[in-house]
């Protein structure tokens, strides 16, 4: 089964009329989203506005009531337990705190997805593939080490590089700069300009961190109360006058 | 308004008890998807197996020197001291041993299971494995439920066998009796029909307690709360199992024996 199919006209994510509630709460209202290859979205909120409930429902993780999500021209929604796991392997997730094992060192944590993922792949060339990764997200001095023994921002780089081990062509990003001091989230958000340009990938970002968004960001959109209420580029969200969406450039 | 509370409760426990019945099917349905977490299940088998072994020496040797100590002058008044060691094993081998070794089973491994399983939970790495395209009920669930299943009846077997020894120190307190002496009248009223129910019984407490540790990990949604009680559940929920389970036994060997 080729669940990416090359015939999508570059369209990876489409996201049409989507709802979703949390019991009588509406977390997610009427969302519409197109995401192109290549292309670096942001979306901006304050906490609880439901920015990582929307990225959980593309990858499957939750169910939305209402609306289709398309990935790949795969409708995530109806998909079954294997076609979507076989689809995930293009869907990179980076958590909020990193998420790694934590009976697992750093290089452990990269083989553990890769050895299920790619049973064809020799032992030399998944260690040569681990080292080459974790080089480029700078832990490779790191790669015995367990996570407590990391900081914030390594476990953040270290996530990533998880992520990036399969090889994905959409990264979600959920908060990668939050607790971060400014200088670690710097660099981190120098790092996801870094991934896109050396592995070709597609990325949703969702943070309420300004300069994070606009160091990566080719296009943004800003949510409130669950809903889509602006969307553009810095400029152009910049010139809006809205005291929420004014609130994030100030 | 009591009625109205008290059928919100009895929903909520009806639910519960669905999600349970699902969870259950789920896991088995993952047992025999190939491959095979063969190096997990080791390292679950070696975790609650062997790291077991020093908590049930200890307690399997007081249960059957405290057994022998307590019964031995009630036998000796109706000069029936001899009895004391056929006794004592079979009600080791039928329930006490099962049943204490089980309860403590579902302490010390039950409770590490929901603290595990619940706190990998609210870090996301079930999540992070879910979405790396690697089956978390397989590889975290299904592990560790065949662990406690395989392991347990080892225990209980091991346990039986020190509560025997904890028996022999107890009557030759004030009998001077030789080990094999000892053993050989242990066994002497033993049969098949005593062992095979009660070792069956340990596979499904096993079961039961991996299952639902499992359970109250992997479904835990509190934050650091959620971990203190999952935890908790996970004990209490094994435990009350653990006593569900035998009358159920029980009732059974009863009717088919």
């Amino acid at each position: 089964m080729n669940l990416v199919t090359e015939t999508y006209n570059r369209l990876v994510i489409k996201i049409t009329n989507l709802n979703k509630w949390f019991g009588e709460n509406k977390v997610l209202s009427d969302i519409n989203l197109k995401l192109s290859e290549d292309e670096n979205l942001v979306i901006l909120g304050r906490s609880g506005v439901g920015k990582s409930v929307l990225i959980k429902c593309i990858v499957g993780l939750e169910k939305a009531e209402e609306g289709r999500i398309e990935v790949f021209g795969n409708d995530i929604q109806q998909m079954g337990e294997f076609a979507l796991n076989k689809l995930r392997k293009n869907i990179g997730f980076l958590f909020q705190g990193g998420a790694l094992y934590d009976s697992m060192t750093v290089e452990e944590n990269l083989l553990f997805p890769l050895k299920r993922n790619a049973p064809d792949l020799n032992e030399k060339d998944k260690n040569e593939l681990v080292e080459d990764v974790l080089d480029s997200v700078g832990l490779l001095d790191a790669k015995l080490k367990m996570p407590s023994e990391l900081s914030g921002g390594m476990k953040k780089r270290a996530g990533l590089a998880r992520t990036l081990v399969l090889k994905p062509k959409i990264i979600l990003y959920d908060e990668p700069t939050t607790g971060l001091d400014p200088f670690t989230a710097q660099g981190i958000s120098e790092l996801i300009i870094k991934v896109k340009k050396r592995y070709n990938t597609t990325s949703i970002l969702v943070t309420h961190d300004m300069k994070c968004a606009r160091t990566t960001a080719d296009r943004m959109i800003i949510m409130d109360e669950g809903k889509i209420i602006a969307r553009g580029n810095y400029k152009e969200l910049q010139k809006i006058d809205n005291e929420i969406i004014n609130g994030f450039f100030r | 308004m009591y009625s109205g509370i008290l059928r919100g409760k009895l929903k909520d426990f009806l639910v519960e008890i669905a999600n349970m019945a699902s969870f259950t099917i789920l896991t088995v349905k993952y047992i025999f998807r190939r491959p095979f977490e063969f190096s997990e299940f080791r390292r679950q088998s070696f975790e609650a197996g062997y790291k077991s072994f020093s908590l049930i020496s200890i307690t399997a040797l007081i249960m059957g020197l405290v057994l022998t100590i307590q019964t031995r002058p009630t036998m000796a008044e109706f000069g029936a001291e001899s009895w004391v060691p056929t006794m004592v094993f079979i009600s080791v081998v039928i329930e006490i041993g099962p049943v204490i070794t089980a309860l403590l089973f579902a302490g010390k491994v039950g409770s590490r299971i929901g603290a595990e399983l619940s706190s990998m939970r609210v870090t996301e790495q079930i999540d992070a494995m879910e979405v790396s395209g690697v089956y978390p009920m397989k590889y975290l669930v299904v592990t560790r439920v065949l662990a406690t299943t395989f392991m347990l009846p080892v225990l209980v077997i091991y346990a039986d066998f020190m509560a025997l020894l904890g028996s022999y120190i107890g009557f030759t307190l004030h009998n001077n009796i030789s080990l094999w002496l000892f053993i050989r009248e242990a066994f002497d009223e033993l049969y098949f029909a005593d062992i095979i129910p009660a070792t069956i019984k340990t596979f499904i407490f096993g079961f039961f307690i991996g299952i639902l540790s499992c359970y109250m990990g992997y479904t835990t949604n509190k934050g650091a709360e959620g971990v203190g009680m999952a935890t908790n559940s996970a004990v209490i929920m094994s435990s009350l199992s653990i006593f569900i389970i035998d009358l159920i036994a029980v009732q059974l060997t009863q009717i088919i024996l």
